[in-house]
């Protein structure tokens, strides 16, 4: 089985930990990984901003990189979402197989994988941040607004984790706020919604705060920080192959 | 309605300047959708409820011409004078003259968020009329002189404190008294004057029946009967959305309302309207207002179906940390950016971006309104259209020649990590945003592409 990795730009740039992980945990669970070369960005930015119009370069170029491959795996919940729901070319039929082949990591752990167990330990006190698109968009897990059974595919590899305790959060899949260029572009509400989302977290006492998006992370991180918390961020890959 | 407009990240800036009063307003909105997620999970079949609910507004969506004459022929034969107008102007052209011909100069209204649409109140107090609102937050809000915050809790902006002082300043009640029972109590005394002495009263309309040719109007106040029961005009405002084809579905609707708006099995008063009493008038207008414009947009039509419970609102975390006001348009929050473009481009083309796409609303909404969706589709649009800031539409050419070239991608990348420097922000504004209240992700040394170049690659 040949699987693409796709490593979103900003990861590429500021988490290349978050991205050696994942590869880490791919090829230790048994999958012959590629990472191509010539990859960029999955366009989001500008598709959020309205400028899906901007976008055929960054997709053409990403199927030229993709196209071939069994599965596309990617620690992004927001871009393998973007990829599934929008991705477009001159190359159309590659495009459609792209974007019926792209997970992100959690869901390719478990329900391609159907991985049941792990060697990872990591016995601290972990806050799950549910990222929206991940959650919501790519049905992760059970969403608090809908009637259904609940499930999640994040806590499921969690639970697999040796000594890790998840706490419950007050409001257990709110935005943190993040949201592209929104995080920006609405500052005031971005920052107090991830200032929210923070203390929600720290009212159960973590150490950690994980996700699958390291965009939120990075958000929250950047709250954490400015707060001078000891409370650290890691993506679920880094949890997952964490050994003591 | 005499404040200048502000954009929604500023009038948000605003807004958050008084953190206490954001958690509050937060809180409170959050407990509304607590109180809706317990009250939904005791039905279990409430997602088939919602997806027939949707079904039979997309009959609707694909049949309004159809169900609009049925309507109206069952409402004439009722005794019922049907009026249709094209916009607000019209619609309160009508409104008037029908007070004029009453011979009155002072009406009462139920709440009706299309006359908000309209600015029916300015218009009539222009022109003479007197004007009540009997719903007791939009009464609020009217004292005032804002607009209402939200669809369904008009005052939620307001706290104990703030509806005190109003109250003081406009019924004289004690300064500083804050007691909801003693402040409801003057309230009430004041509406029951109002209510006995108009002659005309309008109220909204939430489902209008082409089967009967009758409606329906959801209060928790009863308010809306007083007015129209003590009142020899009866007029009902509606937006030609608002019709259902046949009396059975009043029963799928009315279950998902209240739940959805505030966690209610139902609304206190579901009051049924079919013909006058005798020697009552009653007149009901449909409005248009864009309606048919938004009908032909493929894309947008879908938010036609809304029956204004507000469920997206509460659980919209952009709207609870913003506040209604910050939409600067009748309706607010998540469906409200959806429907003030249809309306008015150039004004609301900031609305749709006043979301993370959470998807939080397009979850609660019970007629499965695909609400972030469209967000995401205004954007394209009204990009397209040309109604984004100049220099944003300059970062993002930049940055799409930068991402869509893996060579220049890394160069920008190695030139201190700086992919954030492409972001549309830095160009727009002299200070970055994202430092104001976080910090920067620490660069480290090399890429992933480099790791892998010098660690994986044989
Ligand atoms: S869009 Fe849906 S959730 Fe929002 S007010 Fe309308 S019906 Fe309610």
């Amino acid at each position: 089985m040949k699987v693409g990795l796709f490593i979103p730009c900003y990861i590429d740039q500021f988490y290349p930990k978050v991205a050696i992980a994942t590869l880490k945990l791919l090829e230790k669970v048994g999958c012959d990984v590629d990472y191509p070369l010539q990859q960029t960005c999955c366009g989001q930015p500008m598709a959020n901003s309205g400028y899906e119009h901007l976008t055929g370069g960054c997709n053409d170029n990403f199927v030229s990189n993709f196209a071939g491959y069994d599965y596309i795996v990617s620690p992004s919940g927001s871009c393998t979402l973007h990829i599934k729901h929008h991705l477009h070319g001159t190359n159309e039929t590659a495009a459609t197989e792209i974007r019926s082949r792209i997970y992100e990591l959690t869901e390719f752990l478990t329900d391609v994988l159907k991985i049941s167990s792990l060697e990872a330990t990591f016995p601290y006190k972990v806050g799950l941040h549910q990222s929206c698109h991940g959650q919501r968009g790519l049905h992760l897990a059970q969403m608090s607004e809908l009637v259904a059974p609940p499930y999640s595919k994040p806590v499921q590899l969690l639970n697999l984790v040796k000594d890790l305790e998840l706490i419950q959060l007050d409001r257990r899949d709110e935005c943190c706020g993040f949201g592209g260029t929104f995080c920006v572009t609405e500052e005031a509400v971005s920052a107090k919604m991830g200032k929210d989302r923070v203390a929600d977290h720290l009212r159960h006492g973590v150490h950690y705060i994980t996700g699958v998006d390291v965009s939120c992370l990075m958000h929250l991180e950047g709250i954490l920080k400015r707060a001078n918390s000891n409370v650290q961020v890691k993506h679920i890959a880094e949890i997952l192959t964490a050994t003591i | 309605m005499n404040q200048p407009t502000l954009d929604h990240a500023h009038a948000a800036i605003e807004f958050n300047k008084n953190e206490p009063r954001v958690n509050w307003h937060d809180e409170t909105l959050w407990f509304v959708r607590t109180k809706r997620d317990r009250a939904v999970a005791q039905i279990p079949e409430w997602e088939q409820l919602r997806e027939a609910a949707s079904q039979i507004k997309n009959h609707v969506l694909s049949n309004m011409h159809d169900l609009l004459v049925q309507f109206e022929e069952n409402a004439k034969r009722n005794g019922i004078t049907v009026h249709w107008a094209a916009d607000g102007a019209e619609h309160n052209a009508i409104i008037h003259g029908l007070i004029q011909k009453a011979g009155a100069t002072r009406m009462v209204k139920s709440k009706s968020m299309l006359t908000e649409e309209c600015h029916l109140n300015d218009y009539l107090t222009k022109h003479g009329i007197e004007v009540i609102d009997s719903d007791l937050g939009e009464r609020i809000v009217q004292m005032r002189k804002e607009p209402p915050s939200h669809i369904v809790m008009p005052a939620i902006h307001l706290t104990k404190a703030d509806v005190g002082d109003t109250f003081h300043e406009h019924l004289g009640t004690e300064k500083g008294a804050t007691d909801p029972q003693y402040l409801t109590e003057a309230a009430r005394q004041h509406l029951r004057d109002t209510f006995l002495t108009r002659k005309v009263a309008l109220t909204g309309v939430n489902f209008a029946i082409a089967e009967t040719g009758g409606f329906v109007v959801c209060t928790n106040e009863g308010n809306a009967d007083m007015g129209a029961h003590l009142a020899d005009v009866h007029i009902a405002a509606m937006g030609f959305e608002k019709i259902i084809p046949r009396a059975e579905h009043l029963g799928v609707f009315l279950r998902l309302l209240a739940r959805s708006a505030t966690g209610q099995p139902i609304t206190t008063f579901s009051s049924h309207f079919h013909k006058p009493r005798p020697g009552q008038e009653m007149h009901i207008v449909i409005v248009d207002n864009g309606r048919s414009r938004q009908l032909g947009r493929p894309d947008f039509r879908n938010s036609l179906k809304c029956i204004r419970c507000a469920a997206c609102m509460n659980t919209c975390p952009v709207y609870r940390r913003s506040g209604g006001h910050s939409y600067h348009s009748a309706v607010a929050g998540p469906i409200g950016s959806i429907l003030a473009p249809n309306l008015d481009m150039k004004q609301n083309a900031d609305l749709p971006f006043a979301s993370t796409l959470c998807g939080s609303c397009s979850n609660v909404c019970p007629v499965k309104i695909d609400i972030h969706d469209q967000l995401y589709k205004w954007r394209q649009v009204l990009m397209q259209e040309g109604y984004g800031p100049a220099a944003k539409t300059v970062s993002m050419k930049a940055m799409a020649t930068v991402l869509e070239s893996p060579r220049l991608y890394r160069m920008a990348g190695k030139v201190g990590r700086g992919v954030l420097r492409f972001a549309p922000v830095t160009v727009e504004n002299r200070f970055n945003p994202w430092y104001n209240q976080r910090e920067m992700p620490e660069p480290p040394a090399e890429s992933f592409r480099d790791w892998y170049i010098n660690n994986k690659k044989a």
